[in-house]
């Protein structure tokens, strides 16, 4: 048995891989459901339910979603160009804190049309300095970026912490490290009224829309492209490699940084250290779901926020582990990096 | 400053460190003998977390202590076998097929936990390794409590610190495995299989790190909880740079790193309520990139480390 490569690649193709891999990735992850006991496509049908069986739920969803958006957009653009970022959960901690700092200490006074886009702009701010110092490591020191990057997460939720336990420490909060909250008016106007869904998700959504024109129709995109695919190649072509990879990296780190700023702004006015349930970790497979495409992205986030939050009303009503849900989407990443290997090659005996 | 020398002088410190560098020792060792037959695993802190839950449920079980470290090297290098077949015969991404053995690992770790265990205000424990006493040698002063009484898991790693060393560097094995990360065409051309190879390599690998997991269950503490490697997995990736590939560099580098983590421990509680606690805890991630950035650029990378083999194909 050998692989072969496929000559060219059908557009069908590469809109069933992911369908095919979520399906298989299900298919697995149900074996697990039944090991406990439960009925699977019930399981399954209380996760569709639980997720869009209503209007709280649906908008719940979408909510989930909008950081995932986000974080699943940065490990897409950083991917691309081959620049390994595994920190956007740090870069997304460190935008929500900044926005906590910069609205409890300089600028909560000012109107909220100033207000809000400054500190939206702090918060991508923050998440680039973050992984600049990867990104540096790497050009100057020729440091894997991988795990500097990751033990980065370690450090800025750690760093919160300190600010939270310290001079960002809300004083109304009954001794629990949480920060103080941002203004009233630095929240984000709702999109849908009595629910959480708030205009992030527009934001995130356009943003999708605008990286997906930049990587397809700007020099700076195709140039991200070409140091992704053929590093050498693309210097010699006259690539700017590092300059970029600065660029690259930027627009990461910048994106995962504004995930932080909008949870903050948009759903819970104020920071804690369980601020995220992995979303920088979650956005790498958004990101390879959707092969990363930006656009895709969006359906992929929606995807994974579904199971996330599905699974809760079934596991209070099966007494299936809430993990499921992470499980399933682990799988998804590795069935999707199986499926998509089969489109670039066909078997051969 | 006194109080600095009480902390050295105290043979609880040297313990400690032992103590603390095992799973880091598993680890990098497990990592090191993947990237030498070039295949860079950063399933590692998965695997770690799986080996912890698996060894503790065994335990939990019924099973005994060894069994519970055995079961927790074959789930590693079950999980192995997944990222070789990945890697190896597909040739994908390394880093990606890595992290999603990673994500896997450690979300199916905490379903079958959560499964077995449900949620309960303090979580069950079970009997630990205990120290072993080294007849002789356990009664000298200082050195005696410091460095020889541990548990047994604690002496096996540092058995197999060596035995790897010998291996690599002395034996055919050893040197079919690093042709393979060197030059795979070359090995190939020398009558070795770089495919067996690597696959050997991931898999022995994995079990090292499932039993380095299972090291902080079933010895360092007597419990599962999730998300308790804490990143000890992406440190010991860090570690292999800084051994610069070598089982002996990295026997030494997990105790220097455990020297720095007990020592800061132990310096949290003599400054508690001056400085942060949070800064020391940082302590271990900064160390490790410092240790990145110091040697990155001397270490000798395997030549072919992260490129996909395949046959007839360059």
């Amino acid at each position: 048995m050998r692989f072969e490569r496929r000559e060219h690649r059908p557009l069908y193709l590469l809109i069933a891989t992911p369908v095919i891999a979520v399906i298989a990735a299900l298919a697995l992850a149900g074996i697990l459901i039944s090991i406990a006991g439960a009925p699977v496509l019930d399981a399954y049908w209380r996760i569709l339910t639980g997720a869009f069986g209503s209007r709280l739920s649906a908008t719940e969803t979408l909510t989930r979603a909008t950081p995932l958006m986000l974080t699943g957009l940065a490990a897409a653009v950083a991917f691309r160009a081959r620049l390994w970022n595994i920190g956007a959960e740090g870069q997304f901690y460190l935008g929500a804190i900044a926005v906590a700092a910069a609205s409890a200490k300089l600028l909560g006074n000012l109107p909220a049309p100033l207000l809000i886009p400054l500190l939206l702009l702090i918060g991508a701010i923050a998440g680039m300095v973050l992984i600049l110092v990867p990104l540096w490591l790497r050009l100057r020191f020729s440091v894997d970026e991988v795990v500097t990057s990751l033990l980065l997460n370690f450090i800025a939720v750690l760093f919160v912490s300190m600010l939270i336990d310290g001079v960002l420490k809300d004083p109304l909060a009954f001794g629990w490290p949480q920060s103080q909250s941002v203004s009233d008016h630095a929240m984000l106007p709702k999109l849908i009224a009595r629910s959480r869904l708030h205009i992030g998700l527009a934001i995130a959504i356009a943003l999708a829309i605008a990286v997906h024109f930049v990587q397809s129709r700007t020099v700076f995109g195709m140039q991200s492209r070409a140091a992704g695919l053929n590093p050498a190649g693309a210097s010699f072509a006259g690539v700017p490699l590092g300059r970029t990879l600065v660029k690259v990296a930027c627009l990461s780190g910048g994106l995962a940084g504004l995930a932080g700023a909008i949870e903050v702004m948009g759903v819970k006015g104020y920071v804690t250290t369980d601020l995220s349930p992995g979303f920088g970790y979650a956005g790498i497979v958004v990101a390879m779901l959707a092969n990363l495409n930006p656009l895709g992205v969006v359906f992929a986030a929606i995807f994974t926020a579904t199971m996330f939050v599905g699974a809760d009303g079934m596991s209070r009503g099966l007494g299936i582990p809430t993990y499921i849900a992470d499980v399933t989407v682990a799988l998804s990443l590795l069935t999707m990096l199986i499926a998509l290997f089969f489109t670039q090659y066909r078997i051969r005996r | 400053m006194t109080q600095l020398f009480d902390i050295i002088a105290s043979a609880g410190l040297w313990a400690a460190i032992l103590r603390i560098a095992t799973p880091l020792i598993f680890g990098t060792l497990g990592a090191l003998l993947c990237e030498r037959a070039g295949v860079l695993n950063l399933g590692i802190e998965g695997i770690m977390t799986f080996g912890a839950m698996i060894g503790w449920l065994s335990v939990y079980h019924g099973a005994d202590l060894w069994t519970g470290l055995l079961i927790a090297a074959v789930a590693g290098g079950t999980f192995g076998l997944l990222h070789a077949s990945l890697t190896v015969t597909l040739g994908l991404s390394q880093h990606v097929s890595g992290l999603g053995v990673t994500l896997f690992a450690s979300s199916f770790s905490y379903y079958v936990f959560r499964l077995i265990v449900p949620l309960a205000n303090t979580p069950p424990t079970i009997v630990p390794f205990q120290p072993i006493a080294i007849p002789g040698l356990s009664t000298l002063p200082f050195i005696g409590p410091a460095f020889f009484t541990q548990t047994a898991p604690t002496y096996l790693a540092i058995v197999i610190a060596l035995l790897m060393a010998y291996i690599i560097f002395r034996t055919p094995v050893g040197l079919a495995i690093r042709m393979t990360g060197e030059n795979p065409h070359a090995a190939e051309a020398q009558g070795v299989n770089p495919m067996k190879v690597r696959y050997g390599a991931v898999i022995i690998g994995s079990a090292l790190m499932g039993m380095g997991g299972a090291f902080l269950t079933l010895s360092a503490f007597n419990s599962f909880f999730p998300t308790m490697v804490q990143g000890r997995g992406w440190i010991c990736i860090a570690l292999v740079v800084f051994a610069s590939w070598r089982p002996g560099r990295a026997l030494f580098g997990a105790l220097l790193f455990a020297f720095f983590d007990a020592f800061q421990l132990r310096l949290q509680t003599a400054l508690s309520g001056l400085v942060p606690y949070q800064l020391f805890l940082m302590t271990p991630y900064i160390l490790s990139i410092a240790a990145l950035a110091i040697m990155a650029r001397r270490a000798r990378v395997p030549q072919a480390l992260m490129q996909p083999y395949r046959r007839g194909e360059r």
